[in-house]
């Protein structure tokens, strides 16, 4: 990171030498560059708040709600999620492999690692993509997204991967650049009837209050992921957040695992490396 | 089918802290479903708690319960390794039981 | 997870969820209660839609307001479905724990029978259809005491 960071200041003085006024181009070292500017706007904004705080959302930035998360953390109601998918996870598909077989390090500990670019199909790999992608090489029928095993199944996976920070890379590869910048568009556009770009609640008017509810800064956002959320009673995974949150702008939901979801959830991911896995989490 | 109660019950020299989660609707009985008809009620009522064939909480509960319900108490004795016995009865007749074990 | 998650389309609109909340605990009176209640839950008491009329057919006396007491609830809840409720007392001799929620249309929420041995301490979570008080009542030596707070339940958002 510090490396694109430097190429970033350079290419930054080498415009106000030129005295040139277009912005430059998208390249790693913007990349790089919105990366920091991005984490420097939260650090500043929540100077209280430990960078890995991050990872709980709104709990970070609001110590009333925070008691109510501890006490409920107490005894998560996630857990019967978590069980079943590590059994899930566990049990070999009809012909004889596992779920740990498709994955490196046999699939543990690596959630941070997700999303990634996948240089062979040119696009935005999730790690629940992976997992369908590995029941369909298997024989399997893909799982339903956003709810059910797949909750169970990323629960588990996250749970192994909490505290490892997030490491998502952008290989220098223009369609990488082009899928990032994708997601940093989608996440700064207005949309729905209300007009609200994600960046306008989770960026802007992060910490305060929507209504009853307290707007968790982006940095971190996904770290959670899959979230026990109180309004639904149940488990849900980063598509489920991804529908209900343009259903709520009044906008259609995009399918689940569309690319713009992916591309945005790479974005976001690659906004918080650093911040530490911390999922499954649980949510108002 | 994996068990519907998990519990933790630790003892901590003369007494045991006890917390359970049960995973079950608690439907109220008033919440429509999304083809609009009345998703009927259906929660708990009683939950059991006995340690070495002693009833040490009964717990009485009322659609207000909420879904996935949590209970934390403690109650004096309690060896690790002792047998805790939680049985819940809901208002359709439905129980579980479990078996957990004082750690 | 449970099957009736399926019923539910992922997409939940807020207006939709809201209403689901004041919906849960919005009108009195069951479907239809073919089957006896379990042994030993307090039917009666948990068909009473006021403080003072759920009291008494729990204890069948009234409350005096105790300062040995401890009632921790949150301010404002998080959300109203999942309301984290902690009750202890320093009075001799708890027999039973209550919890009562005016604000909800079926008042009594919660009620705990202590055997001897058991710690007068209980934690739980409760649903609140509205901003409320919350009652906690303890029977101790035969007699019944009470204290309250209120808890703020706003309409969500978006959930963070």
């Amino acid at each position: 990171m510090r490396k694109f960071r430097g190429a970033a200041a350079l290419i930054l003085v080498a415009g106000l030498l030129a005295g040139a006024a277009p912005a430059p181009a998208a390249s790693l070292a913007s990349a790089a560059a919105d990366q920091k500017a991005f984490q420097d706007n939260f650090r500043s904004r929540f100077p209280a708040v430990p960078f890995a705080d991050f990872a709980n959302g709104p709990y970070s930035v609001n110590a009333p709600m925070r008691k109510q998360w501890e006490e409920i953390m107490q005894f998560p109601p996630y857990d019967f999620a978590l069980d079943e998918g590590k059994t899930e996870f566990a049990k070999p598909f009809a012909n004889g492999k596992t779920y740990a077989d498709c994955f490196p390090n046999g699939g543990i500990g690596i959630r941070q690692d997700f999303p990634y670019f996948d240089g062979k199909t040119g696009e935005v790999v999730t790690l629940d993509l992976a997992i369908n992608r590995c029941r369909q090489a298997n024989g399997e029928k893909p799982l339903k997204y956003q709810t059910g095993m797949m909750a169970s199944l990323t629960a588990y996976m996250a749970e192994t991967s909490r505290g490892k920070p997030f490491d998502i890379k952008i290989p220098d590869d223009p369609r990488a650049l082009a899928a990032y910048e994708a997601g940093k568009k989608y996440f700064y556009t207005r949309r729905g009837q209300l007009n609200f770009a994600c960046a306008s609640c989770h960026v802007g008017a992060a910490g305060q209050r929507m209504r009853g509810d307290i707007l968790a800064p982006a940095l971190g956002i996904l770290a959670a992921f899959p979230i026990y959320r109180s309004d639904w009673g149940s488990m849900g995974t980063i598509d489920r957040r991804f529908t209900s949150c343009s259903a709520q702008m009044r906008s259609t939901p995009l399918p689940p695992q569309d690319p713009a979801y992916r591309n945005l959830e790479y974005f976001l991911s690659y906004m918080s490396n650093g911040v530490p896995i911390s999922g499954p989490g649980t949510r108002p | 089918m994996a068990s519907s109660i998990r519990v933790r019950a630790q003892a901590n020299g003369k007494t045991t802290e006890v917390q359970a989660l049960i995973q079950h609707p608690m439907d109220s009985g008033f919440v429509k479903d999304s083809s609009g008809k009345l998703i009927p009620p259906h929660h708990i009522e009683t939950v059991r708690f006995e340690h070495a064939g002693k009833l040490v909480l009964m717990a009485n509960w009322g659609p207000a319960v909420s879904k996935d319900p949590y209970i934390k108490f403690a109650f004096e004795g309690g060896a690790k390794g002792d047998p805790l016995v939680v049985t819940w009865v809901d208002n359709l007749g439905k129980t579980d039981t479990l078996t957990a074990k004082i750690g | 997870m449970h099957p009736r998650a399926d019923h539910h389309p992922p997409a939940i609109h807020t207006r939709r969820a809201a209403t689901r909340l004041l919906a849960l605990l919005g009108v009195a009176g069951f479907v239809g209660t073919a089957r006896a209640a379990a042994p030993g839950w307090p039917e009666e008491a948990f068909k009473q839609t006021s403080e003072a009329d759920a009291i008494k057919a729990l204890y069948g006396k009234s409350a005096a307001t105790s300062d040995k007491i401890t009632l921790e609830v949150p301010e404002i809840a998080e959300n109203g479905a999942v309301v984290p409720v902690s009750v202890s007392s320093s009075l001799a001799d708890v027999t039973a724990i209550s919890i009562l929620v005016p604000g909800n249309p079926l008042t009594l929420a919660a009620s705990y029978t202590l055997p001897a041995g058991t710690l007068p301490s209980i934690g739980c979570r409760l649903k609140m259809a509205k901003t409320s008080n919350v009652i906690a009542l303890v029977e101790a030596g035969g007699k019944l005491y009470s204290t309250s707070k209120e808890v703020k339940v706003t309409l969500g958002g978006c959930g963070g």
